[in-house]
């Protein structure tokens, strides 16, 4: 079984939520604390929720030089999956692993509320096991979830199918009304929705399962690869 | 020094729109374009003034400003 490492940066707050996620849907997932410099032990990694060092500057801007940070960039090269999911996805951009920003909202109010996500590309590692078309109903949590990129970033992203999940009714003023979107091999994703948060249909919505199962399906396909080239 | 980081124009300020907006009501009429962005003030020890600016400009591009929706101007405010 693949080993996903849940990385805890100061002021991170979703990392229990992730894990007991996807060790409900069969997973294997530690938490890895933001000072380790090696992941190499894992076959894909999530960037939780949270406040990663207070989000002091800018969310996620003093998280992008955490020790930890070079590691994650290695197994994105890698082609491993990494995931940020909120303020993980700001980390992730800061980072310079995904393209564009997260802006104030428009309308400069917290959301916590349900939305209603359009699966736009399946190509991803977060989106393989839904459908195209397929509408998710996943909470959002922030404040500042207003994807913001230029046109040619935007134009870039549509073409080589990065945009994976838009929101039906925009709730924050998003470019495109971009929910999640992905590198452009597909195996780093960031989304502004919690997933981890969308299991059991009495608690809501179990409709982050289909994500979540594709993910951990994508990391057990990186732990086969790994198997391979490591058997003589 | 002082580094001033604020939103690049074309990407939206809701807070400057939200100040905008409120400015009328306290009587101040003909004030438009409000935009808002951060102030910073930072002692760098340097051999030169050139080499303290060259730092300053390192680390608000690097730190303080995300260039992709930001811009950071960096002012030498005073040498000691």
């Amino acid at each position: 079984m693949s080993r996903v490492g849940v990385v805890v940066f100061p002021g991170s707050n979703c990392e229990h939520d992730v894990v007991g996620a996807l060790t409900t849907l069969g997973g294997r997932a530690e938490l890895v604390w933001h000072a380790e410099t090696d992941l190499a032990a894992y076959d894909a990694v999530v960037l939780p929720g949270g406040f990663a060092h207070g989000d002091y500057l800018r969310p996620g801007a003093i998280a992008r030089f955490s020790p930890v940070m070079g590691a994650v960039a290695a197994l994105a090269e890698a082609g491993r999956p990494v995931l940020g999911i909120c303020n993980g996805f700001q980390v992730l951009t800061e980072a310079g692993l995904l393209p564009g920003a997260l802006q104030k909202n428009r309308g400069l109010t917290f959301l916590c509320q349900p939305t209603t996500l359009v699966v736009a590309s399946t190509r991803s590692v977060l989106t393989r096991a839904a459908a195209l078309g397929q509408e998710l109903v996943v909470p959002i949590n922030h404040f500042s979830g207003s994807y913001v990129c230029d046109d040619a970033t935007y134009l870039a992203l549509v073409e080589r199918d990065q945009v994976v999940l838009r929101y039906r009714d925009n709730p924050n003023g998003s470019r495109g009304d971009i929910a999640g979107i992905a590198n452009e091999a597909g195996n780093v994703v960031g989304l502004m929705p919690h997933p981890e948060r969308a299991l059991s249909a009495l608690l809501g919505s179990a409709d982050g399962r289909v994500l979540l199962e594709g993910f951990l399906a994508a990391a057990d396909d990186a732990a086969g690869a790994r198997a391979l080239v490591a058997a003589p | 020094m002082r580094v001033d980081v604020t939103l690049k124009r074309g990407i939206a300020d809701p807070e400057g729109a939200t100040i905008e907006r409120a400015l009328p009501a306290l009587g101040y009429a003909g004030v438009h374009s409000v935009r808002t962005g951060k102030a910073f003030a930072l002692v760098i020890q340097s051999d030169s003034e050139a080499g303290a600016r060259e730092v300053a400009t390192s680390l608000a591009t690097r730190l303080l400003s995300n260039p992709v929706i930001e811009d950071a101007a960096v002012t030498v405010v005073g040498v000691a």
